[in-house]
């Protein structure tokens, strides 16, 4: 199976056998691929309850649950992996968030789509409308995507939360770039926080 | 035990198709009292391993029974659970060795107040009273019997979800997997509220006779049939009960300014009721809406839920439905966060049934998945 390459990244740098909690973990491939080729032990949180009836029946932990919410239940450093992958965009409060990721996990993998790649940009500049790109592909009134956010925003997100980048990766065309220029050129971004 | 109905006291004593375990030592129940030659009735589907490894344990809801994938042998009606519990079904016996019992405090086989006393008389009001803890007390005694360790998997609806639960937080290490649906670590005053209608319309009853009415003529029939009748409601939906029967009118054409059965809803909770009492004792009711009220894990634990699974090695999985407002999605919700807290494994969905607390027992395919998922 092929992950998405987000999910690659993080999947290929979490060290083996590790306690990881994947919050919005989808239809759980993330988890599966931890579990299998890293013997972690993963659990996940996931908003939509069709998915989750698919991680459980494919026999992962997955609780139903809103980020928002239901992090403050765990406790402090629970996880040595905390991952939010796609899904930071789409909270009531990111900053928030990112605060329960670094308490419940050592550390913390988060992954975005980049609102100033200049695909982006373009379309804001020229078109004059709220960007409908391959990385963000639906309309600005049914997007889940409330708090667009950029890769420099993200880097200023952690430094006011006094957490520091540990790794970062980009991606372009499904591919990783480097990190040069990367506010511009990468359509997504995952980091590797600690604190 | 001749003349008269006595029906419970000689079904008990011939115990129809189920095997009987007598529990060879005194049961030590929560109140301090103990209970001495108790029996358990249960039946199993499928195959024990060698190493006894496959076995999953079904426990079964307030009402229910050891009849889960079988043949009632009172009503003739299927087991309630066979579409659930079969060879290649979400609980697969070709796979799982599967045992349901009958809870001690019941009507079926197992120890309860229409069971002799050892003075030859029926218990009635002198059984002791039992907690849900007690009645796994009973089924872990049946393990040992059975000699199965650990089980693969225990799995529960609304009370057999308590059970399951009980059994993980004082047996931590006599299940691998725990499924509990539909249920609740604690019994809410609303809860407690609804069982309370339905010991006092039983005990209203004046064929009650202060629960010795096992060699009499007259049974508390109408007592039990307003419970049943009351608790009914409890597991449907306010949508459910629209959608079913509406405002409808049985067998007639207009109001007929009387008291008779005049809804379809009416006269479906008055079949209910009276079916009901064909089948259950009255005086199980009191006890088994007693222990169920007496229920919280919490409590048990230091007044702190994740106490009670702290350190557990088993895995959890946790569902609810949307409409069930008797243990409400909430509920689990609790079961859940403390799970989190006490760092277990588990799994959690609410599903979406019209149905309320009863969709359980119902035709669910995403329930299926999951319970076929977690099981397997």
């Amino acid at each position: 199976m092929t992950l998405r390459p987000d999910l690659a990244a993080i999947a290929a740098h979490v060290t083996p056998g590790s306690r990881v909690l994947d919050i919005g973990c989808g239809d759980g491939a993330l988890m599966a691929e931890l579990e299998s080729a890293s013997g972690c032990d993963a659990r996940g949180m996931e908003l939509d309850g069709a998915l989750v009836e698919r991680c459980v029946s494919r026999g992962l932990s997955v609780v139903q649950g809103d980020a928002n919410l239901d992090l403050a239940n765990y406790p402090d450093k629970a996880f040595d992996y905390a991952i939010l992958s796609q899904t930071l965009q789409t909270a009531t409060r990111p900053d928030l968030i990112l605060d329960e990721l670094l308490r419940v996990g050592r550390r913390a993998f988060v992954s975005f789509p980049n609102f100033a790649h200049w695909r982006t940009r373009a379309a804001l500049m020229f078109g004059g409308r709220m960007p409908v790109t391959r990385a963000l592909p639906v309309s600005w009134y049914e997007t889940q995507n409330i708090h667009h956010v950029t890769v420099e925003d993200f880097r200023d997100l952690a430094r006011m939360k006094g957490a520091t980048i540990e790794r970062a990766w980009f991606f372009a065309n499904e591919i990783e770039i480097g990190a040069p220029a990367a506010n511009w050129r990468a359509e997504f971004a995952v980091f590797e926080l600690s604190r | 035990m001749g003349g008269g109905l006595p029906q419970f006291a000689p079904r008990m004593n011939t115990a129809p198709a189920s095997t009987v375990y007598r529990i060879p030592h005194p049961l030590p129940l929560d109140s301090g009292q103990v209970l001495e030659a108790c029996e358990i009735a249960y039946e199993t589907y499928g195959t024990l391993a060698p190493d006894a490894s496959n076995a999953v344990l079904v426990c079964h809801a307030l009402t229910g029974d050891q009849y889960l994938a079988s043949q009632h042998p009172i009503t003739g009606k299927p087991g309630w659970w066979e579409r659930m519990v079969g060879p290649g079904l979400p609980i697969d016996t070709n796979r799982h060795f599967v045992i349901c019992a009958n809870v001690i405090g019941s009507c079926m086989g197992s120890s309860g107040p229409a069971s002799l006393a050892p003075d030859g008389q029926p218990y009635a009001m002198r059984f002791p009273v039992i907690t849900i803890r007690d009645m796994v007390r009973g089924l872990v005694a049946l393990l040992d019997g059975l000699g199965i360790e650990q089980l693969h998997a225990v799995v529960g609806g609304s009370m057999g979800g308590m059970q399951a639960l009980s059994l993980a937080a004082n047996w931590p290490t006599r299940a691998a997997r725990v499924l509990v649906i539909a249920s609740t670590a604690r019994h809410s005053a609303q809860n407690i509220a609804f069982h309370e209608v339905g010991r006092q319309a039983i005990m209203a009853d004046p064929a009650w006779a202060e629960g010795d009415y096992y060699e009499s003529e007259a049974k508390p029939d109408n007592g039990l049939a307003v419970a049943r009748m009351a608790a009914h409601i409890t597991y449907l939906s306010e949508a459910g009960l629209t959608e079913k029967f509406g405002r409808r009118l049985q067998d007639r054409e207009a109001k007929g300014f009387g008291f008779d059965a005049e809804f379809q809803v009416e006269s479906y909770l008055r079949y209910q009721g009276s079916g009901f009492t064909r089948r259950f004792d009255a005086n199980s009711y009191l006890y088994i809406t007693r222990a169920m009220d007496y229920f919280d894990i919490a409590e048990e634990h230091g007044g702190k839920l994740a106490n009670a699974f702290a350190g557990t090695q088993a895995r959890f999985c946790l569902v609810s439905f949307d409409t069930d407002w008797l243990y409400p999605t909430a509920e689990s919700r609790h079961i859940v966060h403390a799970l989190n807290a006490a760092g277990a494994k588990v799994s959690f969905v609410e599903l979406s049934a019209p149905h309320g607390h009863d969709s359980f027992l119902l035709e669910h395919d995403q329930l299926d998945r999951v319970v076929k998922g977690f099981v397997e």
